[in-house]
């Protein structure tokens, strides 16, 4: 196999530009008890400028509460502008748990953003809803639900988006084949006289 | 095991019920003429008006994001074209703009400048299309035709610069599949003559036209918060004065060289997202001049030493290490040799934000290829934007919005 062109490990403190990064240095001063653990992909000595924190999923709202209304004004991260997941099972190195939720927050007046992952394990799928403070977040967590069945918690209308309503797996689980019989074979067959 | 919809428990109303209170539901869709694409929409309705909406979709769905785990950084670019079929050019650009970003791989000037030009001849066909279907849908059957003959030139020039006129898969990492060949100007030049004219005519169809304000203006209204809140971006989010634009707030490609301004209405109505996309489509034939005089010359490409783009022919053919650095790429047990990480990138494409989240493990292909379609953010808005108007402006809000489902379904 290929070996990767770059390990984008951790560089020296000197080489870590998100550490000095203004929410993070934000969320550090007002949340001293969380980790965070602020990094970035780090290519060719540069850092793509996709500066994430990992947060808890018990802290998740408490933390976007904090970044969404508590933030002085134009610093604040009015915008859910991305809500996605990535299934961690095949990936090298070691990881928290299975599934990385990510969130992409985005401040419209001050033009920066910000990522935060929270993982969950296959154990619990539990993670609280952003739907109170963000519009967006409702389908963006009703594709997340579908697509990995992660469970939003208080979310008003959790059900799927993409796939049909009978299906019983979540697609883009790494463990789910790409190709096969998929289940459209065992989907019901509605005929119109049993409609 | 019957299909269950699953609408809210009290959202259809008894069909036995005939008091003169009564709602009834409208199924829209999913094959429908205005909805232009497949799209469910169950409507709430008292007589004409709408009480209520739940949007069905995935009828298109086709697990994009699956494919982005099993095809390369390169045979994705063909998937991407059947995202928004309207300007997949675009789609193109976006997706190795999020790629290049991930690799970290900085494209030669004259490649940023025919991307530019590629983006911007994108969001004339695109903004062309929505604009004329939504006089279309509200009634004005010329316009639409008016759009198709321009978009005819655009479609032309996508054929001298790719040998496809529609699913163009031009970009490749670290550049592009050819230069711009000498036909290609010529024929820029006759269609930057022609849109002026055509916008014009646009102008005196629709813009003071009194069906069409009456059917558009006040029909579908966001302010500027709900927007923001409710993650809107392009011209649906400038039109409700949302000041952002990719362009000029995240500069990529040619951009930060040339001059343009950014429209931005505070309507926030179907008739201000008309507004908005005809001077989006004038900055653009602005843009399209500027890139035209100062287009760079040399090469396309990153150089062979990325490791990211195959040698010329003569050089595959003609030396050994041409042979390898072919082989390199295209062997099954080869491949690109990406860094380990994850990266977003986004584009302002015509309909708004189409970013990419890239997660890599170093393997040829990405490890997962998220899309952020903003059809997909658009459509959900839609319930909060007809409640409260009538059947016929269904058609309106939908093409005001440029719902394309094979982008919002993936």
């Amino acid at each position: 196999m290929p070996q990767p062109l770059e390990q984008s490990g951790s560089p020296p403190p000197a080489e870590r530009p998100w550490e000095s990064y203004a929410p993070v240095v934000t969320l550090r001063e007002r949340f001293g008890d969380i980790a965070f653990d602020p990094r970035d992909t780090v290519v060719r000595g540069r850092a793509v400028g996709t500066v994430t924190v990992t947060v808890p999923a018990d802290r998740l709202i408490e933390v976007m509460t904090f970044l969404k209304n508590e933030l002085p004004s134009p610093a604040r991260f009015d915008m859910l502008a991305e809500l996605t997941c990535v299934d961690y099972l095949t990936f090298p190195g070691l990881k928290p748990a299975r599934f990385g939720v990510t969130y992409g927050l985005l401040s419209t007046a001050a033009n920066q953003r910000m990522w935060i992952k929270v993982f969950v394990g296959e154990d619990r799928l539990n993670v609280p809803s952003a739907t109170g403070l963000w519009a967006s977040a409702n389908w963006f967590e009703r594709e997340v639900f579908d697509m990995f069945g992660i469970q939003f918690d208080g979310h008003p209308d959790l059900r799927r988006i993409l796939t049909a309503p009978g299906m019983q797996f979540f697609p883009l689980r790494k463990d789910y084949p790409v190709t096969g019989r998929g289940e459209r074979e065992s989907l019901a067959v509605i005929r119109r006289e049993d409609a | 095991m019957p299909i269950d919809l699953q609408p809210d428990p009290d959202f259809l109303a008894p069909a036995v019920d005939r008091s003169a209170d009564a709602k009834w539901v409208l199924n829209f869709g999913p094959q429908h003429p205005a909805t232009h694409t497949t799209i469910h929409l169950m409507l709430q309705l008292d007589g004409e008006v709408v009480t209520g909406c739940v949007p069905h979709i995935g009828y298109l769905h086709s697990g994009f994001e699956k494919q982005g785990e099993v095809l390369n950084w390169n045979q994705y670019v063909v998937i991407t074209d059947r995202m928004n079929y309207i300007s997949p050019v675009a789609n193109n650009m976006a997706w190795h703009h999020a790629a290049e970003k991930l690799f970290g791989i900085d494209v030669p000037p004259r490649c940023k400048y025919i991307r530019s030009l590629m983006c911007e001849l994108a969001r004339i066909f695109d903004h062309l299309l929505c604009v004329g279907a939504v006089s279309l849908d509200v009634g004005a059957f010329t316009g639409f035709t008016w759009a198709f003959e321009e978009r005819e030139t655009i479609n032309d020039l996508f054929e001298l610069a790719c040998g496809q006129r529609f699913h163009t898969s031009y970009s490749r990492l670290g550049g592009l599949m050819y230069d711009l060949p000498d036909e290609f100007w010529p024929l820029l030049d006759r269609l930057l003559d022609r849109l002026p004219r055509i916008l014009g005519d646009f102008e005196g169809l629709l813009t003071r036209n009194r069906i069409f304000i009456e059917r558009t203006k006040g029909i579908g209204e966001i302010g500027t918060e709900r927007a923001i809140n409710w993650a809107l971006s392009g011209p649906v989010a400038r039109a409700s004065g949302v000041r952002r634009d990719l362009r000029k707030d995240e500069p990529y490609f040619a951009y930060p060289e040339l001059d343009f301004k950014v429209p931005v209405a505070d309507g926030g109505d179907c008739y201000a997202r008309f507004l908005v996309r005809m001077e989006e489509i004038r900055q653009s034939t602005a843009l399209l001049h500027q890139i035209k005089e100062q287009i760079p010359a040399g090469p396309v490409n990153v150089p062979l030493t990325f490791g990211v783009t195959l040698p010329p022919k003569e050089q595959v053919y003609g030396s050994i290490e041409g042979l390898i650095a072919h082989f390199e790429l295209v062997m099954t047990n080869r491949g690109f040799r990406a860094p380990i990480g994850e990266s977003y990138g986004a584009n302002e494409t015509a309909n708004g934000e189409l970013g990419f989240y890239l997660v890599s493990d170093g393997k040829p292909c990405a490890y997962r290829a998220r899309c952020r379609p903003p059809s997909f953010v658009h459509l959900a808005v839609f319930p909060e934007l007809i409640v409260g108007h009538q059947i016929s402006d269904v058609v309106a809000v939908l093409g005001s919005l440029n719902i394309i489902a094979a982008e919002l379904d993936r």
